[in-house]
């Protein structure tokens, strides 16, 4: 079953290719649509369990030569291990009960096979990047999931705030995209290949631990994650992405692309073994991120820009977790993550449907009880994402990496140190989590809810799978073990109990507090300095667009009419003005002419004498 | 007294003097007519040079070269003449300042 | 024979074509001479394989010589091999590109529009072909003319000025290259006592080092003047604009490529040591086109205006990749004249399109147009895409491979490039936007496209993903060429 492999990208792809290019009727586009990512899924299961029975690390699939020129020779090779089976299991998992739901979401959108095609193509390529056997492919799914989520934020281009947001996404996340290209050049260049397992060996025959090009090559790379996975200082574009459909975001921007960058840092693990400055970097940029977003997430009023910076924050996560040398620990948040944010942002688009699109969580307040689908979905995926300890999938993953955090710590930086950022970044995510639930489903009712059909099974079984699987999904072990060194296993020790011990009460402590600040009053948004600065991103915006935005346009606006262009004008202006002062002797007058053939006469003549 | 005894200096510097006169003439006359009339005198100061050099070597070259100038100013005139003419029909009158038409 | 055969039929062609009328018998005859030579190009291409050398030089498909004028040793040489033969599949492809876009938009002195369109096509395929310095001069002169033709008569508001800039820049330039020609002749005679225009008789001229140097730079002035690069660049963006539909996606795919061909054939072979030492300015030359060309590109309102700008960021990447002049820069750069030529010819038929529909190329009075004519946005954001360099299009391949390529030279380079990826999205997106999102004006008609447009269109598009996503026919294709240029250029230089 593991040679149906192509299946699983192609199926999503050919469908992407006929909503694009055919005009169908609306349920066989929705029937496409979620069928294709159905069907790859089926396959992905089944290649999964094939593989996983035949008990080989890897399997390669080379479709196709995409070039050979001289020793450059990346093929359109399908690799699958531990590793990408995870992701691909989520992708189309994670993917297909999203899909799902959109049948539903985009039923009555005018540009629903529109929407399709371009999921489908985002799935295609995500598949790409995770099964591409060598860092081309792996470029290529990267920009596709990249297009694909610039064309999906900006999907309703009617208005121009989208197709801002959408801008911003492309061109923020391309230059990392840039800069890792350049990461790839620096590989090809250094060791010849940029096959990832020959790529991986030569560098780790090759290199000693903190070898300078190790270091240029893994800090190139962390360019990319950071801007995919919109860490510090590439953040700043997942809030904006939000202007995209919601399961856009839950399936883009919050399970699967976004976290890319933890992807390709998990896969490339070597190399940051060999690079310690940049293992540092990773595990910094997590822990700045995962406390910046988590206390712009705390000064947001539009729910879907609570859940995105909660998704920047928890993919800060995944970074410190890298960045402490934690690689399972990463994936299996990873995963834990995908389950629990795309429920969270299928509830928030199942209040949405409900309420005319507001999202604006002060305008909402009592909706536990005219919503209830949509609320209890909102809380079990809220306490994932809290942390609440023993029952949610999230206080599985998140405890792992504040645990490893604490033993390993990243070199040059005591593992206390990070630990403690992650607590702190834990308490904050209890904080903001349940302010947005208390102040959305407690208390007063301020807007009826859209009357109508209850929510049909396709929204529900896709809330329901979640949310099991929020729950569950902590106890599910994932075969890494040959793929990444030092698998999530259980800790034992008493250090161990008392950090868990501590993180349980940290979590449990930020949702009292929430109830404590939110749960009854508190229904106007504060409009304190500190209140603003949060909403802002911390100021990040306002930062990137004085100091690179506005110069850059401001130098190309001088130069619109192009400056060089000017030295081509003073040229042909100095000749034009030759031209005027010469044909000005010319007056047609036989006595002038003659009068200077005279002069010039005896001025030769005189110049002869002279000389 | 034979041309030989002439100093050739002095019939150049009548020569000179002709020339000098003809070319005022041209470059201050605005009837087509004198214009004509002084290069007429011009190439007759030429040929006046012509004919004291050729004296003064005593060769035949400078007559020879005389008898071309007056073939040469006969074809002039009479092809001048028939510009005037035509010059006449189109701007009425023999003022040379009003064929200025080619002024660039 | 058939050398000859491929410049005479669009040159008989063109004949043809002006004297059948002022109805739709000039298209017709222009687009079959055009498609005669695609024919006998696909001949080529799967009948030939088998390359052989010219005096010990290159990988030829074909060659020819006849003598032309003995006197001075001029001969009529013509040689193909892999990278004339994708230039000049590349010309005709384009060339009907270029005649579908004018079949409604040309409408006055219709025959005299094609004959002018083949006469500068055929002197193109000449150039790609000629292997007589004189006889490359001299086509270099054919297409000139009637592109000025094309832009002085059918050309929109600023014709004149931009068919005279357009003039005066090639010429100028083209004038510094007859002068170098002409050196190198004499130096040749000097050296061997006879006169010589041919290609593989002055490859071997030895020149002494300060006059190779200057010799080199005539010819690569008139190449940078065509490419274009910075700062021989501004006649590009006036021209293109000006010009009607069919006469900038002729400039834009394929008189552009002249400029990078002749740096390929001829500058660096002939000059190889001098082109080495030189080799650091251009490069740095073909980064600041890439900047400043991005740059130039993402403020500017005229849609047609902004193609221009980006045709100098893209082809900085050709003049990085040639002069970093290793295999994988050199396809790079290759696939990124190819890549080029498909995406931004049909971007300027999509902006005849708008101009022909909207009577405008403002993009300021445009927007929304993704909501009244999908079809046309659709293909528009699609090849805008291509520009900017996404993976699975030709693009990406060209600019991928030549960046790669100058890394192994100056990863210092490199990196300054690189910002030209961030650039490409930049002013692509703001053209996506301007032009196709937002919200509509209500007052906005547009027809959609039409079959005949959406053919031509869905042929590029093809091409493109096919160019990337499995681009190796081309590459083994252009191999041999290539080879055998590095080989002239290795045996040189120490």
């Amino acid at each position: 079953m593991t040679g149906l492999l192509w299946l699983v990208p192609a199926l999503p792809l050919a469908s992407a290719i006929a909503l694009l290019l055919l005009r169908l009727p609306r349920p066989v586009a929705a029937t496409f649509g979620a069928g294709s990512v159905g069907l790859a899924a089926l396959v992905a299961l089944l290649a999964s369990i094939s593989f996983s029975s035949s008990g080989e690390t890897a399997y390669e699939l080379t479709l196709w030569t995409w070039m050979s020129i001289g020793t450059f020779n990346p093929g359109i090779t399908l690799h699958l291990d531990a590793l990408s089976m995870v992701m691909m299991g989520v992708i189309t998992g994670v993917g297909f009960l999203i899909h799902l739901y959109s049948t539903e979401y985009m039923a009555h959108d005018d540009g629903m096979q529109r929407f399709f095609a371009y999921m489908n193509l985002f799935v295609a390529s995500m598949l790409l990047l995770v099964l591409g056997d060598n860092l081309l492919l792996l470029y290529l799914g990267w920009e596709g999931v990249g297009l694909c989520s610039y064309l999906l934020i900006g999907f309703w281009y009617q208005d121009s705030a989208n197709g801002a947001a959408a801008q911003k996404a492309f061109i923020v996340t391309r230059i990392g995209d840039a800069a890792m290209a350049l990461g790839l050049f620096l590989l090809f260049a250094e060791l010849g290949t940029l096959d990832i397992d020959t790529l991986l060996a030569r560098a780790t025959e090759m290199w000693q631990p903190g070898n300078g090009t190790a270091i240029a090559a893994a800090a190139l790379l962390l360019s990319g994650a950071v801007g995919k996975s919109a860490q510090v200082p590439l953040q700043t574009w997942l809030p904006d992405a939000m202007a995209g459909p919601t399961p856009v975001s839950a399936l883009i921007h919050a399970a699967t692309m976004v976290t890319a960058g933890v992807y390709l840092i998990a896969r490339m693990h070597p190399i940051y073994e060999l690079a310690p400055p940049v293992m540092t970097a990773v595990a910094l940029a997590g822990a700045a991120t995962l406390l910046i977003a988590g206390i712009s997430a705390l000064g947001q009023s539009d729910m879907k820009r609570v859940l995105a910076y909660s998704t920047i924050s928890q993919i800060g996560y995944m970074f410190l977790a890298l960045g402490v040398g934690a690689w399972s620990a990463a994936v299996f948040h990873l995963m834990t993550h995908a389950f629990f944010k795309a429920l969270l942002f299928l509830a928030a688009g199942a209040v949405m449907l409900r309420l005319h699109h507001e999202t604006d969580i002060f305008k909402m307040g009592g909706l536990r009880k005219k919503l209830p689908a949509a609320f209890w979905s909102m809380l079990i995926g809220g306490s994932a994402l809290a942390s609440l300890p023993l029952v949610t999938a999230g206080f599985y993953s998140k405890d792992v990496i504040l645990l490893e955090a604490w033993q390993n710590g990243s070199p040059n930086i005591g593992g206390t140190w990070l630990w403690l950022a992650g607590l702190i970044g834990a308490l904050l995510t209890a904080l903001y989590t349940f302010r947005m639930i208390f102040i959305a489903f407690f208390g007063e009712a301020k807007q009826d809810a859209q009357p109508g059909t209850e929510h049909s099974w396709r929204v529900l079984i896709p809330l329901g799978v979640l949310a099991v699987l929020s729950i569950i999904g902590g106890f599910i072990h994932l075969p890494l073990e040959s793929v990444l060194p030092g698998a999530p296993g259980e800790h034992h020790g008493t250090t161990a109990t008392i950090l868990k011990l501590i993180a349980g009460v940290t979590s449990l402590a930020g949702i009292g507090l929430a109830w404590l600040m939110f749960g009854r009053g508190e229904q106007t948004q504060s409009d304190s300095a500190i209140a603003r600065f949060a909403r802002s991103g911390c100021g990040f915006d306002w930062l990137y667009d004085r100091l690179l935005v506005r110069p850059v346009v401001a130098i190309a606006r001088l130069n619109r009419d192009d400056i060089l262009d000017g030295v081509f004008t003073i040229i042909a202006w100095g000749n034009t003005a030759l031209h005027r002062g010469l044909s000005a002797t010319q007056t047609g007058n036989l006595r002038w002419y003659a009068s200077a053939i005279a002069g010039g006469v005896i001025i030769l003549f005189a110049l002869a004498q002279v000389l | 007294m034979q041309i030989a005894d002439i100093p050739l200096e002095h019939s150049l510097l009548l020569a000179a003097v002709l020339f000098a006169l003809g070319l005022l003439g041209v470059l201050l006359r605005r009837n087509l007519i004198f214009v004509l009339i002084n290069i007429e005198i011009m190439l007759n100061a030429a040929g006046l040079a012509f004919v004291a050099a050729g004296a003064r070597w005593g060769g035949a070259d400078g007559q020879i070269m005389f008898i071309l100038i007056l073939t040469v100013a006969a074809a002039n005139v009479s092809v001048g003449l028939a510009l005037v003419l035509q010059m006449y029909r189109f701007v009425r009158g023999l003022d040379i300042d009003k064929l200025n038409q080619l002024s660039g | 024979m058939l050398l000859t055969a491929l410049i005479l039929i669009p040159l008989i062609g063109g004949v043809l074509a002006a004297f059948t009328g002022e109805g739709r018998a000039p298209r017709w005859i222009s687009a079959g001479a055009l498609t005669l030579d695609l024919i006998i190009c696909l001949y080529f291409w799967f009948a030939g394989g088998e390359t052989f050398a010219v005096q010990g030089q290159g990988a030829w498909l074909a060659y020819q010589s006849a003598e032309w004028i003995p006197r001075f040793g001029i001969t009529w040489a013509l040689g193909l091999d892999g990278l004339s033969l994708l230039m000049i599949i590349l010309t005709c492809a384009l060339g009907l590109a270029g005649i579908a876009a004018s079949w409604k938009e040309i409408e006055e002195r219709v025959a005299f529009f094609h004959f002018n369109l083949m006469w500068s096509l055929a002197g193109v395929i000449g150039v790609f072909l000629a292997l007589d310095l004189f006889l490359f001069f001299f086509f270099w002169e054919v297409m000139l003319v009637p592109m000025y033709f094309l832009i002085g008569i059918w050309g929109h508001e600023n014709r004149i000025y931009a068919a005279i800039k357009f003039f005066l820049f090639t010429q100028a330039s083209g004038l510094l290259m007859l002068v170098s020609i002409l050196a190198l002749v004499f130096v040749y005679q000097g050296a061997t006592g006879e006169f010589s225009f041919d290609y593989f008789d002055l490859l071997g001229t030895e020149v002494a080092g300060p006059l190779a140097m200057w010799l080199m730079l005539g010819f690569f002035i008139a190449f940078a003047v065509k490419l274009p690069a910075v700062p021989v660049h501004s006649w590009l963006p006036d021209a293109h604009t000006a010009a009607p539909t069919a006469g900038s996606i002729i400039l834009a795919a394929i008189l552009l490529k002249t400029g990078a061909y002749g740096l390929l054939r001829f500058a660096l072979p002939l000059f190889p040591e001098a082109s080495l030492n030189f080799a650091p300015i251009a490069m740095t030359l073909g980064v600041v086109s890439i900047i400043y060309g991005a740059l130039l590109a993402f403020v500017q309102t005229d849609i047609k205006r902004l193609i221009a700008c980006t045709s100098i960021s893209h082809l900085g990447f050709v003049l990085l990749g040639i002069y970093a002049w290793n295999i994988w820069a050199l396809q790079g750069a290759v696939m990124q004249m190819v890549a080029h030529g498909v995406s931004t010819g049909a971007l300027f038929l999509l902006a005849g399109a708008l101009q022909h529909r909207l009577h405008t190329r403002d993009m300021r009075s445009m927007g929304g147009l993704a909501a009244r004519a999908p079809k046309l946005a659709g293909l528009g954001m699609f090849f805008a895409i291509a520009s900017l360099g996404m993976p699975g299009t030709g693009n990406f391949v060209g600019e991928f491979l030549a960046l790669l390529g100058a890394w192994q030279v100056s990863y210092g380079l490199t990196a300054v490039a690189a910002l030209g990826l961030i650039g490409a999205a930049i002013y692509s997106l703001v053209m996506i936007q301007r032009s196709f999102h937002g919200p509509a004006p209500e007052s906005l008609q547009l027809l959609d496209f039409d079959k005949r447009e959406l053919g031509v269109m869905g042929l590029l598009a093809i091409a493109i993903i096919w160019l990337g996503i499995y681009p190796q026919p081309v590459f083994d294709m252009a191999t041999p060429a290539l080879e055998g240029l590095q080989a002239v250029v290795g045996g040189a230089s120490p």
